[in-house]
């Protein structure tokens, strides 16, 4: 009982803490102090921590590789704006229905190649996330070579801040869950966790559709703030982009998604200027990373302020 | 169509399928070999063919060299270039999680797609025309000097890759590599030179068929890699990853689909055609066509 007062207290703690950041930003961006360039960066972080973090959910807890996510995110862009461009639906029904559709696709896609397993699986994905590309880019009713146009800008930072939040408290509370116990099973060892009585498919796949559908509300994020949903933004390098922010933050470990996700997108700002440079610097910084910090800059552990206590030379506990 | 037009126009595709699946096949076989000894997807291979397209390119416009001495020189500066990548990115990452050396072998593909529009600019550049493209028309199926000359080369490489893999010391190390790795070093077989061979050979392979698509389509550009890359790795797994004579059989199958479907259907699904292929070979036979329970691989 006690136990639980304690969760949620420290929930509400953090939701706290949530509001706060908010109310700081939305007033910067009210006076002025951040100009349209960096709220416009500061709505791609939130987007692509989102992505991040439900990658991490495939790829970190439930331990499939997947390289397909901007499919879904495609998915998630594309229906959104239909919702709202040939339905007139207001914006919270797209995104709603982008994360519908975006997770039953990933539902049916995950059925059958979730029997894959390590490259295989990596493969596949890429594969149907570039499939998904070419079927859109084929279909005329969505704009085909040429994007959906006409998109209204709705989101605004407010609504990426909350997609952030639910995002990331969702994701938390599953993999905290009896449920996501068990994908973190099906990582550690498939093998073991089906003679323990866990059904590794149904996990392998509901981890599968919720990651799929968050991406699609990543995705629907990222159409109505662009005005354009364009199969070009939605190629295996937005996938590997993802996957690169998941690793980079390390497998498992929900703060370091986001870390990362805020870390790359900056890098990537402040290298805008100089267009050229921009590919090559990232792209030496991620082998350079990746060969001194293998396991993701916070491995599989979670910064908290029990990490700061504990390194302050407060009593030893084990985070979790 | 009447039937005579459909047979002739199947017997035209089926030419033109045969051309590019054997230069598919050349990169396959990079892709097969390193993933065979080193169980890893090398993202970057795609852009080793890129970068022997402008090797090539500089070989013939700048030093004025003939169609021979620059297909070679191409093949020894991509060789080099894939045994300096694997030291550098890929040797310090040995014993770490798959997953990071997936990502470094992506930032390395970036490294050098970037890199490559920095020095070279992204400007495509034209093919200087190494030989006069003569056409032989058989009966209304058409056949360029190109094509054949694209189909030679690969026989003849593909021959010696499998005199080299099948026959000398350095293959039977490559084989006995790829099969147990540890057991091959209990053995006295040095590991690490075997796995610097394998990427030499497979990144003069790569560049073979950068030269070769260059001398084709006339027109190279930095991003030229991906799509043939992703293409090349389909067929590996096509024919089985890890498989040599897979690759090869891979490579040829995937181009003739492919050029049936731009033919017959429409060129905007070939790539579709592709992916679609990989997923139904996941799906049912996951060791690819020739793929054995017991397979030797390289």
């Amino acid at each position: 009982m006690s136990k639980l007062q304690n969760t949620t207290k420290r929930d509400l703690l953090a939701l706290g803490g949530c509001a706060v950041i908010y109310a700081i930003f939305q007033g910067l961006i009210g006076f002025g102090v951040i100009g349209p360039f960096w709220e416009l960066n500061l709505i791609l972080i939130g987007i692509n921590i989102i992505l991040a973090v439900s990658l991490n959910l495939i790829t970190g807890f439930a331990g499939q590789f997947s390289i397909g996510h901007a499919g879904f995110m495609a998915i998630g862009a594309y229906l959104g704006a239909v919702a709202t461009v040939k339905f007139q639906l207001p914006f919270i029904a797209a995104i709603l229905v982008g994360a519908g559709a975006a997770g039953l696709l990933g539902f049916l896609i995950g059925l059958p190649t979730l029997r894959l397993s390590g490259d295989y699986l990596a493969i596949a994905t890429l594969g149907l996330g570039e499939i998904i590309r070419i079927s859109i880019l084929n279909t005329p009713y969505l704009g085909g070579a040429t994007g959906l146009m006409g998109i209204p800008r709705y989101t605004t930072f407010t609504w990426t801040f909350l997609a952030v939040i639910v995002t990331i408290f969702f994701i938390k509370n599953f993999v905290n869950s009896s449920h996501g116990r068990a994908c973190i099973s099906v990582r550690e060892n498939e093998i073991a966790a089906e003679a323990m009585g866990i059904d590794t498919t149904k996990y392998k796949v509901m981890a599968f559709t919720i990651g799929a559908a968050f991406a699609g509300v990543a995705g629907a994020l990222f159409s109505h703030y662009f005005y354009i949903a364009h199969p070009a933004s939605f190629t295996f390098m937005k996938s590997f982009d993802i996957l690169t922010m998941t690793v980079l933050g390390g497998l498992g470990s929900i703060t370091g998604s986001i870390t990362a996700a805020i870390l790359l997108t900056f890098i990537s700002a402040a290298l805008a200027s100089y267009p050229e440079w921009r590919m090559v610097v990232y792209s030496l910084m991620l082998i350079i990373l990746m060969i001194y910090r293998p396991q993701g800059l916070f491995g599989n552990k979670e910064l908290s302020l029990k990490l700061f206590g504990r390194l302050t030379g407060g009593k030893k506990r084990d985070v979790a | 169509m009447e039937a005579g037009s459909i047979a002739h126009q199947f017997v035209q595709q089926l030419i033109n399928g045969v051309s590019l699946g054997s230069i598919y096949a050349l990169i396959a076989l990079g892709y097969t070999m390193i993933y065979g000894i080193l169980k890893l997807i090398n993202f970057a291979h795609g852009d080793i063919y890129m970068v022997g397209a402008y090797v090539g390119f500089f070989a013939t416009s700048i030093l004025k060299l003939s169609f021979f001495p620059a297909l070679l020189m191409a093949m020894v500066v991509a060789a080099v270039v894939g045994m300096v990548i694997e030291r550098v990115a890929y040797r310090p990452l040995r014993n770490s999680p798959k997953i990071a050396i997936l990502i470094t072998a992506i930032g390395v593909s970036l490294f050098l797609e970037y890199g490559g529009m920095l020095l070279v600019t992204p400007q495509p550049r034209t093919f200087p025309a190494v030989f006069a493209a003569e056409l032989y028309n058989f009966g209304g199926i058409v056949i360029n000097s190109q094509q054949i000359v694209i189909l030679a080369i690969s026989i003849a490489l593909m021959i010696i890759l499998t005199y080299v893999v099948q026959k000398t010391k350095a293959g039977k190390a490559m084989r006995a590599v790829s099969f147990d790795t540890d057991a091959a070093k209990l053995m006295g077989i040095n590991v690490d030179q075997t796995i610097s061979f394998t990427f030499a050979v497979g990144s003069g392979l790569a560049a073979a068929a950068g030269v070769l698509v260059g001398i084709y389509y006339n027109s190279i550009d930095p991003l030229m890699g991906i799509m043939p890359g992703l293409k090349a790795f389909i067929a590996a797994v096509l024919g089985g990853i890890g498989v040599i004579p897979g690759a090869m059989a891979g490579g040829i199958i995937l181009g003739i689909i492919e050029a049936m479907v731009s033919g017959f259907i429409s060129s905007t699904f070939r790539d579709a055609a592709a992916f679609g292929i990989l997923i139904i070979i996941l799906l049912f036979k996951p060791s690819g066509l020739m793929g054995k329970n017991v397979r030797e691989k390289v």
